[in-house]
This record gives C-alpha cells, sequence and structure tokens, in this order.
C-alpha cells in the first residue's frame, strides 16, 4: 500500500539547515496497523505528513496504492488526500462553527456527493463511532474524546486507502486513549491500513507492529503482538 | 451558482461577526451613497442650468463693434468701426432664411425726458419691434412700438418702469407727451426688464425716428439676432457658431478688419456660452463620478481588510479544509463569494437609501442651480457593476492569500 525508500527531508533555519528525516525506508502493506515510535522532535509527525501529502520530501521515492507521488501541485495534492487518505490530528481540528454531522460530511463535500447523500452516510459513520445522538451538537459541546470519535468518523467518511493519525491520543486520558484505540482497532479489524504516530508504548503495543524513529533514520521495526485495547478500559 | 452549503458557510461566518460585519458594509453603503448622491446633485445641476438658459431661449448673438487692434491693407490700427443700417439690411438679405428673430440699435446715452415739471436723464434707444423679445421685456402697460410706428418714423415711445415712476409718479403715462431735445414723443407704453432697475432707465423708440431726431444719421450701434429652431440643443449649438463664425467674416470683410484682429468686431454668442456651462458641468459631473469612485476605493479598501483579517483568523480551518481534500479553487470561491455577498448587500442597502432619497427629497429641492436632481437608469445599472466589481476586487486579494496558504503551515497555525 505504501513504499518509500531513501525518503529525506530538511528544513531551512535561517543559514542552517535542519536535517530531519535521512533516508527513510518502509513498506506497508495493505490492512497494516503500524505505529511509529519515537522521541520528540525525531521527525515522526514530518514523516506522516509527507505520507499525508501536506508537505513534500526532498529526496526518495514515495507510491501510494501504486500511485507514484511526486510533482505535487495544491490542485493534485489536494485531489489525492481526499481521495486516498483520512487524517486524525492530536488536536482533533473540527472546525468549530460546524456540527458534528457537518463535521464529518466536509470530506464528502470535497468530493462532490450531493447534500442529502452527504447527510446519510456523515450520519452512518456517526452510528458507528457511537455518537449518532450527538449529530446536531458543536464540537466544544463534546469531550475530549467524543471530539476524536468525530474527526475519525470525518476521516473515514472519505472511505480513505489510509488512515493517519498523528498523536491520536495525545491529548486525551488513558481511558478515553483506550476507547479510540478500540475504536482504531475495529477499524482495522475491517481491513483498512491505518498509521499511528505515538510516543506512547502501552498506545504502540495496540497496533500490529511498531517502526522506531531515531534522529531522521528507522533504528527499529518489529512486529508485535497486538493487545487489544478493550481488555484494559 | 447557488451552494447551499457555502452560502450556509458566509451566514456562519457573517453570524459570528455581526459588528465587523456591519461596519465593513456600512463604508461599501455609504460609498455608494455618496456617489448616487453626487451624481445625483450633478445631474440636478445640469438640469438647473439647461431650465435656465431656456427660459432665457437664449440662442441670441449679439453683435457690437469696437477698434482695430492690427495694421490692414494700408489702414492704420486704432480706428473706431462704425456699423450702418446697410450694415444691417446686408446682413437681412444674406442670411435672412436662416435668422428668425432681428433688430439692429441706434442708442443715445444721456438723454434728458421731460414731463411738465419732472425732468431725468435717460439712455433713449431706438430699435426695432423684435427688440422687445430680444431684450426680454414684459409689457405693464399700453404697447410695444410696432412696423408703422418704424415705417412711419412715428414720435411713439416705450418707457421703462424706473423713468415712468421718476416722470409720472402714480399718473398714467399711456398717450402722454415727453420731450427728448425738444422732439415731443408720444408714450405708449410701460416695460419691466429681469435685468432689474438699471435697464428700466431706459426709453425706447422706432429706430427711424430716432435716427432722425437726434443727428444718428444711418448710424447703428449693436445687432440682435436669433436663429431659427433646431432639433436638439447640440445642432443649435452646431448651427449657431457656424453663423456667427460667417457673421464675423463678412463683418470684417465688409469693414476691412484683418481676419485675425479680434478687438474690432465682438460677437457675442449666448448658445456658445451655454455650451461652456455644459461643458463645465460635464466636467463637473466626471468629477463627481472620480469621488464618488474614490469613496467606493475606499469602502473596497476596508472590505478587503476585514477579508484578510476573516482569512488570517480562519488559516487553521483553511489548513483542515485542504487537508480534507479542498481545491485552492474551492478556497478562492468561498472568500470571494463572502466578499462579494458583503458588498452587494451593502451596496444595494445604500443605492436603495440614496435612490429613495432624491425621489422624494430631490423633487422638493427648487434653487436656481440644482433642479429635479435624479439617477437615469443606466447610472442605477452601472453602480451595480460597479458594486459587484467591488466585491470581487475586495476578495480577490485575501482569497489569493488563502489559497496559497499551506495547509501544513496552516494546520500548526493556533
Ligand atoms: N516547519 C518546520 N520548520 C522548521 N523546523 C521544523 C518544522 N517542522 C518540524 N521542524 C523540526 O523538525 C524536527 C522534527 O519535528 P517533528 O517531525 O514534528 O517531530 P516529532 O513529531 O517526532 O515530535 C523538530 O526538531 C522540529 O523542531
Ligand atoms: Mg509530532
Amino acid at each position: 500500500m505504501i513504499e518509500i525508500s531513501n525518503l529525506h527531508k530538511s528544513y531551512k533555519m535561517g543559514a542552517n539547515k535542519l536535517h530531519v528525516l535521512k533516508g527513510i525506508n518502509l513498506n506497508v502493506a495493505e490492512g497494516e496497523l503500524l505505529s511509529i515510535m519515537g522521541s520528540s522532535g525525531s521527525g515522526k509527525s514530518t514523516l506522516l505528513n509527507i505520507l499525508g501529502m501536506l508537505d513534500e520530501a526532498d529526496e526518495g521515492s514515495y507510491v501510494l496504492d501504486g500511485v507514484p507521488i511526486k510533482n505535487l501541485n495544491e490542485k493534485i495534492a489536494a485531489k489525492y488526500r481526499n481521495k486516498f487518505l483520512g487524517f486524525i490530528f492530536q488536536s482533533f481540528n473540527l472546525i468549530g462553527y460546524k456540527t458534528a454531522l457537518d463535521n464529518v460530511a466536509l470530506p464528502l463535500y470535497y468530493q462532490g456527493h450531493s447534500r442529502g447523500e452527504r447527510m446519510d452516510r456523515a450520519m452512518s459513520y456517526l452510528e458507528k463511532v457511537g455518537l449518532a445522538d450527538w449529530a446536531g451538537h458543536l464540537p466544544n459541546e463534546l469531550s475530549g474524546g467524543q471530539k476524536q470519535r468525530v474527526a475519525i468518523a470525518r476521516a473515514l467518511a472519505s472511505d480513505p486507502k489510509v488512515l493517519l493519525a498523528d498523536e491520536p491520543t495525545g491529548a486525551l486520558d488513558t481511558k478515553t486513549s483506550y476507547e479510540v484505540m478500540d475504536l482504531i482497532q475495529e477499524i482495522n479489524d475491517e481491513g483498512r491500513t491505518i498509521l499511528v504516530v505515538t510516543h506512547e508504548h502501552d498506545i504502540a503495543q495496540m497496533t500490529k507492529r511498531i517502526v522506531n524513529l531515531k534522529d531522521g533514520l528507522i533504528i527499529e521495526d518489529t512486529v508485535v503482538s497486538q493487545v487489544r485495547a478493550l481488555e484494559n478500559v | 451558482m447557488f451552494d447551499l452549503d457555502r452560502w450556509e458557510e458566509i451566514f456562519e461566518t457573517i453570524r459570528k461577526n455581526k459588528l465587523r460585519t456591519f461596519l465593513t458594509g456600512l463604508s461599501v453603503a455609504s460609498g455608494i451613497f455618496i456617489l448616487v448622491i453626487l451624481l445625483g446633485i450633478g445631474e440636478g445641476m445640469r438640469n438647473g442650468i439647461a431650465r435656465e438658459f431656456e427660459q432665457d431661449a437664449s440662442n441670441l448673438i449679439f453683435v457690437f463693434p469696437g477698434v482695430t487692434s492690427k495694421e490692414y491693407k494700408g489702414l492704420n490700427p486704432g480706428r473706431r468701426i462704425q456699423m450702418k443700417n446697410e450694415d444691417y439690411n446686408q446682413i437681412l438679405r444674406l442670411y435672412g432664411d436662416r435668422l428668425d428673430k432681428t433688430a439692429s440699435l441706434y442708442q443715445n446715452w444721456g438723454q434728458v425726458l421731460n414731463y411738465g415739471k419732472e425732468s431725468g436723464s435717460y439712455a433713449v434707444h431706438g430699435s426695432f419691434p423684435a427688440y422687445q423679445e430680444l431684450e426680454n421685456m414684459s409689457l405693464t402697460a399700453g404697447r410695444f412700438i410696432d412696423i408703422n410706428d418704424l415705417n412711419n418714423s412715428e414720435k411713439t415711445m416705450v418707457i421703462g418702469n424706473r423713468v415712468k415712476l421718476d416722470l409720472f409718479k402714480d399718473e398714467d403715462p399711456i398717450g402722454k407727451m415727453v420731450q427728448v431735445s425738444g422732439v415731443n414723443f408720444k408714450v405708449v407704453g410701460v416695460f419691466t426688464d429681469p435685468g432689474g432697475e438699471r435697464d428700466e432707465t431706459r426709453a425706447v423708440v422706432p429706430i427711424t425716428t430716432a435716427q432722425r431726431a437726434f443727428g444718428g444719421a444711418n448710424n447703428i450701434e449693436r445687432l440682435y439676432l436669433t436663429l431659427k429652431p433646431e432639433e436638439s440643443f447640440d445642432a443649435a449649438v452646431a448651427a449657431s457658431t457656424q453663423f456667427s463664425t460667417e457673421l464675423e467674416a463678412f463683418l470684417k470683410e465688409r469693414h476691412t478688419v484683418a481676419p485675425d484682429d479680434n478687438s474690432a468686431i465682438h460677437i457675442n454668442n449666448y448658445l456658445e456660452n451655454a455650451k461652456r456651462f455644459f461643458t463645465l458641468m460635464d466636467m463637473m459631473r466626471l468629477f463627481f463620478w472620480g469621488v464618488g469612485i474614490c469613496t467606493i476605493i475606499a469602502g473596497v479598501v476596508g472590505v478587503s481588510n476585514i477579508m484578510l483579517i476573516i482569512v488570517k483568523e480562519r488559516t487553521r480551518e483553511i489548513g483542515i479544509r485542504k487537508a480534507l481534500g479542498a481545491q485552492p479553487l474551492s478556497i478562492i470561491g468561498m472568500i470571494l463569494h463572502e466578499s462579494i455577498f458583503v458588498t452587494a448587500i451593502a451596496g444595494f442597502l445604500g443605492l436603495i437609501f440614496s435612490l429613495t432619497l432624491l425621489e422624494f427629497v430631490g423633487p422638493a429641492i427648487e434653487t436656481q442651480y440644482i433642479y429635479n436632481p435624479t439617477v437615469n437608469f443606466t447610472v442605477a445599472i452601472n453602480t451595480v457593476v460597479i458594486l459587484v466589481f467591488a466585491g470581487a476586487l475586495a476578495g480577490f486579494f485575501p482569497a489569493w492569500r488563502a489559497a496559497r496558504i499551506k495547509p501544513i503551515i496552516a494546520l500548526r497555525d493556533e
């Protein structure tokens, strides 16, 4: 599903250059649930953003579902993001003045679906994350866990090939974190490929494979036996 | 384009920023308001001046000679030009088919008029019956001199109201005899003149009588001519200008005046003056447009600034939208749509308000210079076009900014 090789990325900091990714090679097959670990500042988000086409690599190749991702302009990137990817952020990134339902429906708007269809589909995803009763509420009327569920529903709404989650539990307490991980596991059980960035070991253990990042390189890549989140709630 | 979601979003942001939207709208609305009012006043001034000139009906061409300033064909400069009856007759013969009303004038300053014990010094004008209309006199009693008076060199006289008050007090002057240089004239009428007191200190007698009685020989001092009416104002101006030129050439030739000598023959063309007024008016209207457009531009800059702030505030939201697959064009559309909507609504309110004001207050304005200030349909349409254009302009820069925001940077924005 994802094939990257020799990926480099550096940031210009005035006269200096900060070399963040120094040649990443990684293959992710369809249906995997993979976590990217590493200390703060090790480049996890940078890698995920490149995978999400929110940012571009300086060097290296990236193929997503057989499509080489290169020479992106804003227009094509927007199309690919909409078609291939779903994002889950640490800070949820819901639009404050839109209801839960409208937030979930937004990617469908950019896919060009009719209003009726958008609402139907958004509602079914809200049901899936257990928030059908909260459809008409604004984000600031929801708890952190509920917000993240809405965000997950929104990420799923466009039926993406890959879900990219950057510290999805970073802003949540342990219990709520596990509930969210349980949802993510469920979605993965249905066969969807998911990449989770985290620096928490217990969260990483709930995925199926852990990639460890240090100083811009992958220093460890291990398949683990998945801990089901539900058992720990 | 009817896109419910986009409309919903626009109402959403407007609802969130009521005061800000109101203030922005106000600047555009007042811009349009000022533009329309200025244009209305411009039109009103034009109407006022047009009416002024219509009243005078003055397509009058007025000729008086002066002194030559250039040597010509062996004649020295400084020669006084004297017109004769023959000038007038020649002009009638040559241009008669184009002329409407005509009169020549032989005038005598400072003639002493006696009636009984009363006497006074007045100007005595010898002229034609048409002189009354050409000089805008209106009779308060009796009649004006007529063609019989002229043909028979009758000693009849029409006196100005001032003369009547001075010599006759409350007495009825009609039929009474007034003595001028020992000649008895019979008063046949009294006139008033819109020019006021000064113009009423004259008496008018037949030119034939005047020339004979006061030793004027064939001399005349002035010519008054009007042309036959034309279809339109512009045609009238053209005909009148053309005629003036021909007349000037004719008189210069006749009196051996250098063609480029501007002080020997004076031709005062009222229509050309009117035309000058109208040109001035048109320039003023242009100026009003300029001021109005500037006001709108100020409004546009205001809206543009507000939209920039909105874009800045919504940076994160724009990042989210882009992450979810929003195309740059759809972001541009969103911002443009909002700014056009705000300017259009505000502008229409300004337009409606100003038009209503002109409609109801306009007809009540009755000064000499402003008459019936209105804005015609074309102008209203133009204003609307300007409005939409202004909205697009106001939205363009912010929209362009928004579309260029990189999602990764937008998402980091706090
Ligand atoms: N846009 C940027 N400009 C400059 N430096 C950046 C930028 N984004 C990230 N960095 C730097 O790159 C490094 C990696 O950042 P990041 O990928 O966010 O780390 P992580 O998510 O693993 O904490 C950090 O040192 C960070 O300061
Ligand atoms: Mg990070």
